[in-house]
């Protein structure tokens, strides 16, 4: 089973392949590297840029507008916050020249904290992705989803936002979550497609024959049913909020878990759906919680469903402080732990109306 | 890697253009003129909410415009202009009226359907990417087009080069060296041609006191980028400096940095009143006197040019103003694309003037 970067690299020489991308490229994401988390390790269209993030999305932006069809990377979306004008550019490209022009382009960048990875290599970037109309924006929680969004991305015509929760990189597929026409076994997979330690400049990987599999952009996945209370939540924090559901299941109390996976456009019928079912609602993300696409969320469910709620609907994110402490319990105090999305949960189902 | 760097002023002398040119040249210049000051009459008279254009850049605009290889796709020159290239878009064959269309925001603004200010273009048909307010993000985007034209010029489709126009003040954000990086890779230069029209100002600001360089073009010497410095109020010699870099470009598949010196002839905007500045040298001035002196055309000629183009500007406005405004409604229109526009449309020449 691959694991979540595996099924980005899988996605990435599919999309070379079959979908006709040109170009995969970003700080060191060329050979010999192939990408700081191994990503792009293979891949015939990759290249190594100068360190320059603006001029990474410009270079992106000429080549969609020209026809090409380039796959972008910023290392980190720590790294993302000088180009953000850049962004406006490509999500106002359509709507600017009333339907003229599209920027088809993807950009890749792992987001999140859960590596250590302190001040700058931990940041979010859904709540500042979300504030810029004309993207659309992915963030898939398991390899499967990884491959298909990916696919999907590249396809769109659209500026795509690919968010990667990194500290997911290197998780595995649960089962049933099988890339079609991937290798049974891990090992052999690696073989086939992990770039070797040491000189690797002749090594050349031997692609499995991966079928196409699109998952829809905007398009929710119920990933747990419960009767009780629902969390919606996509990344990372999903499979905290699985784990949270396990936890509760020994309580008697049924979570129903939402990921979202697309974030711009976002399923709101799933969400609806879910919570005129449960009637209890936690929103759950590990960007700062001041001016949170959670907090939309939230917003929404007020105003639409105010008279189906049977709690009040909760927030749960990271604190509001300039970075991610690296200390354990700076970290743990940054971002939703388990623990709290537990008591969340909790609160939510025993609030009596 | 050689470098020559023209510094003492191109004499006119050098080799005269031919007369129909000249006067293809004139029309074009004096053309756009008109509409520059039907468009600041239209801001005064309330006929739209703000002007900002191009009267004094007239002669390098008019060359360049006469000059592109216009058509769709990379087998043509990409054009990344800014918002003072009315005089170019008029060349390449733009009808004056859309102009005033854009001005007073009408559904029938061709350029962004009443979204945008007045001279913000946008032509896919001819490669010109919407101009957008932000000073310098084209000289971002411009590589990405110009690896385009160059992998295009590999295949044997075309020699289409990108151009890239901005003022002296925006040079001083990164994106500006940006371009000089990407377009100059050690064995990956691209086919780019960046323009710089140094009107000396930043809104308010000379550039005397921001600019310590003696001139923008010694910025590229140390890249190993060709350039060139001009005079920008001879369209002669625009005309001519312009072929000879442009085909530099095209032929030697590199970059190259012009920098005209021009007028700014109505200040930066109607934000700072639009009203003539007397002391400036107007472009169209000494080309009249040349055109006398060379008898390619009467006083008699030029005055009734002005005339007839004053009055049939004035007439277009009056029909502009009856034109719909575009509808609230459609808001939200145009977001996302539903077409890939890009891809698949490329090789068509458009468009014969």
């Amino acid at each position: 089973m691959a694991t979540l970067v595996q099924a980005i690299r899988l996605a990435l020489h599919v999309g070379e392949e079959r979908l006709g991308v040109t170009d995969v490229f970003g700080q060191d994401v060329g050979p010999p590297l192939g990408g700081v988390f191994t990503q792009s390790q293979g891949l015939k269209t990759a290249w190594n840029t100068p360190l320059d993030e603006r001029g990474i999305v410009g270079m992106a932006i000429g080549l969609a507008l020209a026809g090409q069809r380039p796959v972008a990377e910023i290392q980190f979306c720590d790294y993302a916050f000088n180009m953000i004008d850049l962004l406006k550019l490509a999500g106002g490209m359509c709507w600017s020249s009333a339907g003229d022009w599209n920027c088809p382009m993807v950009l890749m960048t792992p987001v999140g904290s859960g590596i250590r990875g302190s001040i700058y290599h931990s940041h979010s970037f859904d709540a500042q992705a979300t504030r810029i109309p004309g993207w659309k924006i992915v963030m898939p929680s398991n390899p499967l989803d990884a491959y298909g969004l990916l696919l999907s991305a590249i396809r769109d015509p659209n500026p795509v936002m690919y968010l990667a929760p990194k500290a997911l990189l290197r998780t595995k597929a649960s089962p049933g979550e099988r890339i079609p026409g991937e290798p049974d076994d891990d090992r052999t997979l690696s073989k086939m497609i992990d770039a070797p330690l040491g000189d690797r400049s002749k090594w050349r990987p031997d692609w499995p024959d991966v079928k196409d599999v699109l998952v829809p952009i905007g398009q929710a996945r119920v990933c747990r049913l419960g009767r009780n209370v629902t969390v919606v939540t996509y990344g990372r924090m999903v499979s905290i909020a699985m784990q949270a559901a396990e936890a509760l299941a020994g309580d008697g109390i049924e979570v129903e878990v939402v990921d979202l996976r697309s974030l711009a456009p976002y399923d709101w019928d799933a969400v609806r759906a879910s919570v005129k079912k449960t009637r209890r609602a936690l929103f759950l993300n590990e960007d700062t919680e001041v001016t949170n696409f959670g907090e939309h969320l939230l917003r929404r469910t007020v105003e639409e469903l105010f008279y189906e709620l049977e709690a009040p609907p909760k927030l749960l994110a990271g604190a509001h402080v300039p970075g991610i402490g690296l200390a354990d319990p700076l970290e743990r105090a940054s971002v939703p732990q388990a623990d709290q999305v537990i008591r969340a949960l909790r609160e939510l189902a025993r609030h009596e109306a | 890697v050689t470098t020559t760097t023209s510094r003492a002023p191109s004499s006119a002398e050098e080799s005269a253009l031919a007369p129909e040119l000249l006067v293809r040249l004139y029309d074009r210049m004096l053309l756009s003129r008109c509409l520059e000051e039907r468009l600041i009459r239209m801001n005064k008279q309330g006929d739209g909410f703000f002007w900002v254009g191009g009267p004094g850049e007239e002669a390098l605009n008019a060359s360049l415009g006469l000059l592109v290889h216009k058509g769709q796709g990379p087998e043509f020159d990409y054009l990344h202009l800014h918002y003072r290239s009315t005089a170019t878009l008029l060349a390449m064959g733009a009808e004056p009226i859309d102009t005033l269309r854009q001005m007073k925001n009408v559904a029938t603004d061709p350029y962004s359907a009443g979204r945008n200010f007045c001279n913000h273009y946008s032509v896919r048909r001819w490669n010109v990417v919407p101009v957008s307010s932000p000073i310098e993000v084209q000289f971002s985007m411009a590589p990405g087009t110009a690896l385009a034209n160059k992998r295009a010029a590999e295949q044997g489709r075309g020699r289409g080069i990108t151009i890239v126009q901005g003022g002296d003040a925006g040079t001083a954000e990164g994106d500006f060296s940006t371009c000089l990086v990407w377009s100059s890779l050690p064995r990956r230069e691209l086919p780019c041609l960046m323009i710089v029209a140094n009107n000396q100002w930043g809104i308010s600001t000379p550039a005397s006191e921001q600019h310590a360089e003696k001139h923008i073009a010694d910025r590229a010497s140390v890249f190993g980028i060709k350039n060139a410095v001009v005079d920008g109020n001879d369209a002669e010699v625009c005309y001519r400096e312009l072929k000879k870099a442009m085909d530099y470009v095209r032929i030697e598949q590199r970059p190259f940095l012009f920098e005209a010196m021009v007028s700014r002839l109505y200040g930066h905007s109607s934000a700072s009143g639009a009203n003539f500045v007397p002391e400036e040298v107007d472009c169209l001035a000494p080309f009249e006197r040349k055109l006398e002196e060379r008898k390619i055309m009467t006083r008699t000629e030029m005055d009734e040019l002005r005339a007839k183009y004053t009055q049939q500007l004035l007439e277009a406005s009056k029909r502009v103003r009856d034109e719909p405004p575009p509808k609230g409604d459609d808001i939200k229109k145009y977001v996302y694309s539903e077409k890939d526009l890009v891809h698949g449309s490329s090789g068509t020449k458009n468009g014969v003037h």
